[in-house]
């Protein structure tokens, strides 16, 4: 016995005595059971917790009023507030034309950005001021600067516009910045080796951006931009402090009216509905990318 | 329809010396990868490029499809340069297909799309007749059944067959292939090598780097052994590989006796 002990070990040795993982078909069920008990107790736990506390009751009736959430959902403009649910259109409406406006304007930047050669050099300097800039200063001071500052100009035609459209502008300047950024890193996976066989089979630099490089970088980056469309789905409530009538808008104009915060409980939830459909579709499309590489590499 | 469509084809006559190489310089940073290389092929020839890893080969087959820009030298096509001024490289490359060792076919597109598009796109041929043309090149190497998977479906030896089937779509006059078997698992080399024999077969002339040295023996006209850069020795297959005269190329080929290869 050159390594001594002696015997091979006996089962259970290694601490699996039946109850690990080999038991799938039980341990599934098992676990199932597990994790029901454990978010029943964690909910209650928080339950009790919140309907306990000293100013439970105060509480509630501020910020979760039936009565209050259903008056502020449905507004009414002759006690001198809006309905926070109508208000939402005005949310969705930013978040759209700015998510088409971002997806087109980001991707100029990025491959201004990306571009070689001298003459493209004061515009690639631009751009990376650009995104430096639009990176670090705070949403909500553009939102500010654009909102106040360009009616200010009295210039025709730009000064003259609707609220929204300067918070759409300010929205699509400062995400233009983060999400030209996601672009450049889905442009820089896709290897080298990709352009060179396609400029090897005679296709131009065009053809080769059009047609090779462009759908595989945005296909790698599909994740983090829904994820940047997630957060801007919700900063269009910034936009409300320009006065104009968006969800949280809406709700911060009852709550002053009626004194009760029920109203932005509504623009909370409302937000929700909004953002949740839109994260779980994040999920499942990682999960199905995730999924057919995995079937490639399998192969 | 413009002259475009018309290919290689109405190109240059397709005899006579194919490719003359001389003084070919080229450097990476600090370090030179090429240091004068001469080497003249002939319209079907088929020349095998051996050597050990860095010794050049594949620099030397992406300087000829202008993938690499050159640092002194020339290259001629038929006798006419094309490492001069004024060069449109995307109309040499119609004329020289390269098919890399990692076969880099377009994950996102089937196999039909990663063939058919350099021909629609760069030659202008209408996309029935493309597809048409493909199916036929896909037939010939027995791929027909794949044309509508993806390349992650595929084995090692069947992409690899598909990026040579989409060179060859290009209708070039010359192929240059870098290693194409070196990425593959051994028992996927022979289909791809069979290809390559096809093509010697119809004529196809050809610059083949390779560490297959059975493969060389049996389909090269010439071989070239590269050390350092240079072309060492250039001789037809049965002179070099039994007698090689170099003392560089002696030492080489005993390594690859010793591990088997050869």
């Amino acid at each position: 016995m050159i390594l001594g002990g002696g015997g091979a070990p006996t089962p259970g040795a290694f601490g699996t005595t039946g109850r690990g993982p080999r038991l799938l078909g039980a341990g599934g069920r098992r676990a199932t059971v597990i994790s029901t008990a454990s978010t029943v107790a964690v909910l209650a736990v928080l339950a009790a917790i919140f309907l306990l506390a000293p100013g439970s009751a105060q509480v509630r009736h501020t910020f979760f009023n039936p009565a209050d959430m259903w008056q502020s959902f449905i507004g009414n403009p002759k006690k001198g507030y809006y309905s926070v649910g109508e208000a939402l259109w005005l949310n969705i409406r930013m978040f759209i034309t700015a998510e088409i406006l971002i997806l087109i304007f980001a991707l100029v930047i990025a491959l201004v950005r990306r571009s070689t050669g001298p003459v493209m050099f004061p515009f690639r300097v631009l751009s990376m001021i650009y995104v430096d800039f639009f990176r670090g200063v705070p949403l909500l001071l553009v939102i500010l600067a654009i909102g106040f500052g360009v009616p200010a100009l009295r210039l025709p035609f730009v000064s003259v516009q609707a609220v929204a459209v300067y918070g759409v502008a300010a929205l699509v300047l400062s995400y233009s910045a983060y999400v030209s950024e996601v672009y450049r890193a889905g442009l820089n996976s896709v290897h080298q080796s990709q352009v060179a066989a396609a400029r090897s089979l005679g296709l131009s630099q065009a053809t080769t951006l059009r047609h090779v490089v462009l759908p595989q970088a945005v296909r790698n980056v599909i994740p983090p931009l829904l994820n940047d469309f997630i957060s801007l789905q919700k900063d269009t409530a910034l936009v409300g402090v320009l006065g104009a009538i968006e969800a949280n808008e809406a709700a911060q104009i009852y709550s002053s009216t009626v004194f009760n915060y029920s109203s932005y409980t509504v623009a909370a939830i409302l937000f929700l509905l909004l953002t949740i459909p839109l994260a779980r579709f994040t999920d499942r499309v990682v999960d199905r990318d995730r999924r057919r590489r995995l079937a490639g590499v399998g192969q | 329809m413009t002259a475009a469509s018309a290919g290689p084809a109405a190109g240059p006559p397709a005899e006579g010396e194919a490719i003359r190489i001389e003084g070919l310089r080229k450097s990476f940073g600090a370090h030179e990868v090429l240091r004068g290389i001469d080497l003249s092929v002939g319209t079907h020839e088929v020349i095998c490029l051996i050597g050990a890893s860095g010794s050049g080969k594949s620099t030397l087959l992406r300087c000829l499809n202008l993938l690499e820009p050159i640092d002194s030298g020339r290259i001629s096509l038929w006798g006419q340069e094309i490492t001069g001024a004024g060069v449109d490289p995307n109309l040499v490359r119609r004329y020289i297909g390269i098919v890399f060792q990692s076969f880099n076919l377009f994950p996102h597109m089937s196999v039909l799309r990663n063939i058919t598009l350099a021909p629609v796109k760069a030659r202008g041929v209408p996309r029935a007749q493309a597809e048409e043309e493909a199916r036929a090149l896909l037939d010939r190497f027995g791929l027909l059944d794949r044309q509508s998977d993806y390349p992650d479906r595929l084995s090692g030896g069947q992409q690899q067959r598909v990026a040579i089937v989409r060179a060859l779509a290009m209708r070039p006059q010359i192929m240059l292939l870098d290693e194409v078997t070196s990425a593959l698992d051994p028992e996927l080399v022979g289909e791809v090598l069979d290809v390559i024999r096809e093509l010697a077969a119809g004529g196809m002339t050809m610059l083949i780097a390779t560490h297959e040295m059975g493969f060389a023996r049996d389909i090269a006209n010439r071989v070239c052994f590269l050390a350092e850069g240079a072309i060492i020795e250039d001789a037809p297959p049965s002179v070099l590989f039994k007698d090689p005269k170099d003392e560089r190329t002696r030492r080489f080929l005993r390594r690859i006796v010793e591990a088997g290869r050869l």
